[in-house]
């Protein structure tokens, strides 16, 4: 075991890159495995997983349903409720990985010979699982009031994968709160906070036509608005005459900017959090 | 690690000329250690002294500003990944993880190492029979008793043995059976040929394990021997006395001096001082007829043979803060 470390050591040559890459994933990967046991094993972290969904189409559908459009609202609303659990599903990460730092469990995992990536990649990873499982209840209660997926079973794949790039891309958003916030009561008040406009200054339940300019911009712009805009297009989901949509690039190329937005969002995030994360375990 | 036998002579750990500071609080001021292969180095010290930070710092979890560490040869910042290859840490506070089982924690961090699955449950088996956790080892750590949990933690340190092995106040907030057990726990970690740095608070724990103590105060070592050689350093015995009225501790500690060696040491609080000497039971009647001289009232009186408590106060002129979080046993 020592040998294989010793000739490991900080040499960048490519071979040895590779080498790290491929340990830093099964490192991630094993996490992932303990972090699945926790969503098992906290109390009411499953419930929450499952109610939020639940709870988010059945008030959409029918509180806000019934004025804008009923049916054809809740054929139109779904796509929204998908991209929105996604956001939401950052909050997992938020928490967890706060709970992670407050208690001593991640000294111990600096002391190994492994790349903090691996912690912070394991986190998100089971928070993908996670946002993987809400979509699956999220479509079921969709059915149930009414929504089905009206184009071809490919397009609806590509749906799928947009949605879970762009929960994992939230989720190293959430992981960068996580690190910030440090502790639990923190990441649990304030580090929620930005879910919300986030996710309402947005095309994802109502259209940005009534917002005053500067949300209407937001709202044209935030990859939120493509996400939910590219799902409904990519499941056949007809956006009825009395939400229209704004012509922006973003939203006349709402999958090609979705995915855009989320490696951005991946691109800026990643290191951020890696950095914070680093700073905080070398104290 | 047989591959490293090659070069027997070499410490398991070594750190020279550590400082850090943190804003204007110089932490550390040229700390030196050095642990050998199948010993125990204790770093002994009062809270605030620089014991963490060491211990942070040689573990590679912390830089420092000057100085460096190495663990199995490997320096701990250019070569991190091969000296955290050699290292085992069990911090202040056991880093299990409650939400796992016992056997769960130790394959997690056998799996972390690189171990196969198998490879892994197998170490895990291994060590939770070792450490008299075999029966709990289907029951959440969340679920285990103080000292079960640091057996875990310590035992997480152990699983790809290491050659270092660090141990950050080991024992602290035990009660007196769970830190016997931890005891007999780090002292059969040596028959392995383990280096063991440990830092504590409890003077009776550096006696009982440490081959080799050094203690450090405000970022300095101010002392470094075995137990016996410390204790040889403050002259043998103590004298120490209690008065009854605060007024006479002056008087009291001024007849100390001038019968004991060197300064005495003083705590108004509880109205208590004491010298090192290196006479006999006459020096008594001797400080007596001082006293007699100038009316201070005294509660009690003793002549004892030097403790690591009388060294730790002789070298530096306060307590371990051991009475502040609980008797050591």
């Amino acid at each position: 075991m020592s040998t294989r470390t010793e000739t490991r050591t900080d040499v960048t040559s490519e071979a040895t890159l590779l080498a790290a890459g491929a340990e830093t994933l099964r490192n991630g990967f094993v996490l992932t495995g303990r972090n699945m046991r926790h969503v098992a094993r906290i109390p009411g972290r499953i419930t929450t997983g499952l109610v939020q969904p639940v709870m988010f189409v059945v008030l959409f559908a029918f509180v806000f349903g019934g004025s804008l459009g009923g049916e054809d609202y809740r054929r139109f609303l779904m796509a929204g409720i998908f991209a929105q659990s996604m956001v939401f599903n950052a909050s997992f990460t938020t928490v967890g990985l706060a709970n992670d730092l407050q208690k001593g469990i991640v000294e111990r995992f600096r002391s190994l010979p492994m790349s903090p990536l691996a912690v912070i990649l394991g986190r998100t990873t089971s928070d993908m699982v996670v946002g993987v499982a809400t979509l699956v209840v999220t479509a079921l209660c969709g059915l149930a009031v009414g929504w089905r997926v009206e184009g071809s079973a490919a397009d609806a794949a590509l749906a799928f994968l947009v949605l879970v790039l762009f929960g994992f891309a939230m989720s190293w958003v959430g992981a960068t709160v996580g690190v910030f916030a440090r502790t639990v009561e923190v990441a649990q008040s304030a580090g929620l906070i930005w879910l919300f406009p986030l996710s309402l200054i947005s095309t994802a339940f109502v259209s940005a036509e009534n917002m005053p300019t500067p949300l209407r911009e937001f709202a044209a712009w935030n990859p939120v608005s493509a996400v939910a805009t590219s799902v409904r297009d990519l499941l056949g989901n007809p956006t009825p005459a009395t939400l229209p949509q704004p012509d922006t690039w973003s939203l006349q190329h709402p999958t090609l900017y979705a995915v855009l937005s989320s490696l951005a969002v991946l691109a800026v995030f990643m290191p951020l959090v890696l950095a914070r994360y680093k700073r905080l375990t070398r104290g | 690690m047989p591959e490293h036998r090659a070069a027997p002579l070499r410490p398991a750990l070594r750190a020279t000329g550590l400082r850090k500071r943190f804003g204007d609080h110089q932490v550390l001021d040229g700390v030196d250690l050095e642990v050998a292969p199948g010993s125990v180095h204790a770093l002994l010290g009062p809270n605030g002294a620089g014991k963490t930070t060491t211990v942070r710092i040689v573990c590679g979890l912390l830089r420092a500003d000057e100085g460096r560490a190495e663990i199995a040869g490997h320096d701990v910042v250019a070569h991190s990944r091969a000296a955290r290859g050699a290292l085992g840490l069990s911090g202040q506070y056991a880093a299990v993880d409650e939400h796992l089982t016992g056997f769960e924690n130790l394959h997690l961090l056998g799996r972390l190492y690189g171990m196969s699955r198998r490879r892994a449950a197998e170490r895990a088996e291994e060590l939770l029979d070792r450490f008299r956790l075999d029966d709990v080892a289907g029951r959440r750590a969340g679920l285990y008793s103080g000292g079960m949990r640091r057996r875990l933690d310590l035992a997480g340190a152990l699983v790809a043995r290491p050659q270092v092995v660090v141990l950050d106040e080991p024992t602290t907030g035990l009660d007196p059976r769970s830190r016997l057990d931890m005891w007999a726990v780090i002292e059969d970690l040596l028959l392995d040929g383990v280096a063991v740095l440990l830092t504590t608070q409890y003077l009776e724990e550096a006696d009982r394990l440490a081959d080799l103590i050094t203690v450090i105060d405000r970022g300095v070592v101010i002392a470094r021997g075995s137990a016996e050689e410390l204790k040889e350093r403050v002259q043998g015995a103590t004298l120490a006395l209690q008065v009854r009225d605060g007024a006479g501790l002056a008087h009291a500690a001024r007849a100390l001096g001038a019968v004991g060696l060197g300064e005495p040491w003083v705590d108004h609080r509880t109205g208590r001082a004491s010298i090192a000497t290196d006479r006999g039971p006459e020096v008594m009647a001797e400080l007596l007829a001082h006293l007699a001289r100038v009316e201070v009232e005294l509660v009690d009186l003793g002549l004892h043979r030097s403790s690591l408590d009388d060294v730790f106060l002789a070298l530096t002129g306060h307590g371990a803060e051991t009475t502040t979080d609980g008797d050591p046993v």
